[in-house]
């Protein structure tokens, strides 16, 4: 062939199935494309993160001195409420659905994701029912103020009549994780590129992988618990009510079948993210790639049976007790194989220390720290005296804030130069990692102290003995909240321009991601790349 | 992937996945409303049902005229397969959590309010005169109520559908072999069946309401027994209504001996639904 018809024949190639993106509008709302959509998520995710973050400085702004002064305690309960249910399932989970996105397709050589309209169905429910939650704040008696686990009977006898508007809003957050988490584990199993077998999927793919199961499984009972909390309320069932041969304990049974293996759904992609990372930028390929695959699996079955840890103080049985409390401190021998393997990556590594890297190792140190936290609160003895205390934030939020989120930061950075073309700025970058490393720890660092001294969590008020160090949490509060505007400036900077990023961003990263250009072509791999 | 790697359909874009987001929103906010005793909630609520089945006919309607038009591959077709298996994956675990509440109430809740285990002074001092049985017909805040039996119209029910299945197995085997008249009839047969035990599930419900006194806030056994039974006849309406298209299809000369995903889909369904139903009829009525 020559080459005016090779280029032909290449043009009618282009006409057939290399549609480009449509313009304005149309283009995000109707997309198709994996690209698109991932980025969609990820853009909804920082827009989230930034409103229940400003959820979180008006509860710091109430806890700066002791007594009432800024917001009266309804509304308090109200931010605490949405500021959770806004962080879990407006900014994490979409976040790593964002990623998932971008990433697996590109990650196991497929042209997008396996069904592709259903992906933009996923996406844009979320922001709808995002709309119905915060609306819900602005009706007359104000939107949910149970906490983002919504016990009964706080949600049920004692809500406010607003409860429907978060019950439908819970329903439609479900149903766009099922479609997602369907959507990525059909993509894994069915569209990985000849070649690509098990054990060569990268270790995000595998972690994705999981946890879309782990969405599967526990996303419709969360459905089934908003659904017998509306009928609890509204039409006069008695689930959760003594009084009709219900209990409501059973709620705190069947939200914890969720809200377990819900954790490790927000922390198992964090777990890919940092196995990509590593290895990267210690110039070494990851130590136990096998062992993190197995590790995760277990993790994600032992979620399954560890729920009621969340529920000690409820008056278990005995028996109940010590099998929660053993299978929970189970969990840390897979979560500690992790823990060794990105150590021993790193060991003898020629390390280099850019941002992503800078926010992996944050994260290996204080996820960790999370972690320690998390195995005092398995003791089931020592949680009668922890449950319900800071001592319970302190250890969520290292795990979902310098956890996840440090993740998500990380992965934002790894991948931003093949997402928009462009180098992000690393001095901007290298001073929000500081900022962000520094504030975060005075933020939740000393809640620790202030629970087991004995300070109750989700309350506006506190005893005199506190104010010194939340007042020290708030500035560090605030400190990490402004922090963060910082990553977007830099996040939109990277969008606007800069300079023109490689198709191999970093010199150490492997995987086909780095095989395409950067910013990655509108579609990629229409036919697949092989696999050796 | 030694069958290599075909190529993969991926769509234009499309306008039905954001029309269903706004139906969804729709249906959630007059949803709400509606439960709130808003003025305005059913309109909003009824409005959304029209646009989300506005949406699946015309989705729908796409992909069978992309399928018939032989855009699909059989990679595409494996997606389709696993999509659905996950699906009703999903719908299992939904079902867990009522059965989930069922066997909480029945081996825990309702004994331990009886004073069972540790729980002596809770029935001391709460309900003293509280019996612990189940069914539950007398609950301690006193709501009274009759069981339902499980001979007469449930076990017809469970007849219909087991032979539904059946039925519906010797279309699938004829369609397999491209035998289309015994397809429509098998199909439609399936589809009577699963009609009927709509209609006998409603006459069983008014006997319920209007004989036993067996109402939706009759206590933890009436909760779970129309929460149960009513989120499975939604699934059998739903099974219907798929069945019921892929018969018009069938009509229309649709699908052949080796591809007809939707026909396979919508029995899969139809099994799922039968398989919850048995597993009500033992731990509902008969246990």
């Amino acid at each position: 062939m020559t080459s005016s018809t090779q280029q032909a024949a290449l043009d009618q190639e282009h006409e057939h199935d290399h549609h480009g993106p449509a313009t304005g509008i149309k283009r995000w709302l109707f997309t198709t494309n994996h690209k698109d959509i991932g980025s969609l998520y990820l853009l909804f995710s920082l827009l989230m993160f930034l409103i229940g973050g400003g959820m979180a400085m008006v509860i710091r702004a109430e806890l700066f001195q002791p007594g009432l002064q800024l917001v009266d305690p309804h509304f308090f309960n109200q931010m605490t409420t949405v500021h959770g249910l806004i962080m879990v399932f407006g900014a994490v989970m979409p976040a790593f659905t964002g990623l998932a996105n971008w990433m697996v397709p590109m990650m196991i050589g497929a042209p997008d994701m396996a069904l592709p309209r259903m992906n933009n169905w996923s996406f844009w429910i979320l922001p709808f029912a995002f709309l119905i939650l915060l609306a819900s704040l602005f009706m007359e008696g104000g939107g949910p103020a149970f906490g983002w686990t919504f016990y009964a009977p706080l949600s049920t006898t004692y809500s406010n009549d607003n409860t429907a508007l978060f019950v439908f809003a819970v329903h439609i957050m479900g149903v766009s994780s099922i479609m997602g988490a369907i959507n990525v584990i059909v993509t894994i199993v069915n569209m990985r590129a000849p070649g690509m077998t098990w054990m060569k999927l990268p270790l995000f793919v595998w972690t994705w992988l999981i946890t879309a199961f782990l969405l599967i499984a526990v996303m419709p009972v969360l459905a089934g618990a908003v659904t017998m909390v509306l009928t609890d309320k509204y039409f006069g069932t008695s689930f959760f009510d003594a009084a009709g041969g219900g209990d409501p304990v059973m709620f705190q049974h069947i939200f914890w079948f969720f809200g377990h293996p819900e954790v490790y759904i927000m922390i198992l992609p964090a777990f890919g993210v940092i196995s990509t990372i590593v290895p990267t930028f210690s110039r070494k390929k990851l130590f136990g790639y096998a062992s993190m695959v197995y590790a995760t699996s277990s993790i994600a079955l032992l979620s399954f049976i560890v729920w009621a840890h969340h529920m000690f103080t409820t008056g278990m049985p005995l028996a109940g007790e010590l099998f929660f409390m053993y299978a929970t401190m189970l969990i840390s021998v897979p979560t500690g194989v992790k823990v060794f393997n990105w150590v021993a990556t790193m060991w003898r590594g020629s390390i280099s220390f850019e941002v992503p890297m800078l926010f992996a190792i944050a994260f290996i140190v204080l996820f960790t720290l999370g972690g320690f936290s998390g195995l005092m609160l398995a003791i089931t003895p020592a949680d009668f005296q922890y449950h319900d205390t800071y001592f319970v934030v302190a250890h969520f939020h290292y795990v979902l804030v310098t956890g996840a989120v440090f993740s998500i930061m990380a992965a934002a950075y790894y991948w931003l130069p093949k997402w928009t073309g462009y180098m992000y700025s690393e001095t901007l970058a290298k001073w929000h990692f500081w900022l962000s490393l520094i504030s975060v720890n005075i933020l939740f660092f000393p809640m620790h102290f202030v629970g087991l001294a004995g300070m109750p969590r989700r309350i506006p008020d506190y005893a005199l003995q506190f104010a010194d160090f939340n007042a020290l949490i708030s500035i560090g509060g605030f400190a990490f909240g402004l922090s963060q505007l910082l990553f977007v400036a830099v996040v939109f900077k990277c969008i606007a321009g800069g300079q023109r990023a490689p198709a191999k961003v970093w010199d150490g990263a492997e995987g086909l991601e780095w095989e395409v250009a950067s910013p990655a072509p509108y579609h990629t791999f229409s036919t697949p790349p092989e696999v050796k | 992937m030694a069958s290599g790697y075909e190529k993969y359909y991926v769509p234009e874009q499309s306008p039905w996945p954001i029309v269903g987001a706004i139906a969804l929103f729709g249906v959630a906010v007059g949803g709400g409303l509606t439960v709130m005793e808003s003025p305005s909630g059913q309109f909003i609520l009824y409005a959304g049902i029209g646009l989300l089945l506005f949406m699946l006919a015309g989705w729908f309607r796409h992909v069978i005229h992309e399928s018939q038009e032989g855009l699909y591959s059989a990679q595409m077709d494996r997606s389709f397969r696993q999509g659905m298996a996950w699906f009703i994956f999903s719908e299992v675990m939904f079902f867990a959590a009522f059965f989930g509440a069922l066997f909480y109430a029945r081996m825990f809740a309702v004994p331990w309010l009886g004073g069972a285990s540790n729980n002596a002074m809770t029935h001391e001092i709460l309900w003293p005169s509280f019996e612990a049985v189940w069914p539950l017909l007398s609950t301690p805040g006193g709501d009274t109520t009759q069981a339902m039996g499980w001979q007469g119209l449930p076990l017809i029910n469970t007849i219909i559908l087991l032979i539904s299945s059946v039925t519906l197995h010797f279309a699938h085997s004829a369609m397999e072999q491209d035998q289309r008249n015994k397809v429509k009839v098998f199909l439609g047969l399936t589809i009577l069946l699963g009609f009927a035990f709509l209609v006998l599930q409603v006459e069983e419900y008014i006997h319920a309401y209007q004989d036993l006194g067996l109402t939706l806030d009759a206590g933890i056994y009436g909760n779970t027994f129309f929460m149960l039974t009513g989120f499975h006849g939604m699934h059998v309406t739903l099974g219907a209504i798929i069945l019921a298209v892929v018969w018009l299809r069938v009509m229309k000369g649709h699908f052949s001996a080796h591809n007809h995903f939707a026909f396979q889909a919508g029995a899969w369904y139809w099994h799922f639904v039968d398989v919850v139903w048995l597993c009500l009829f033992v731990f509902v009525y008969v246990l």
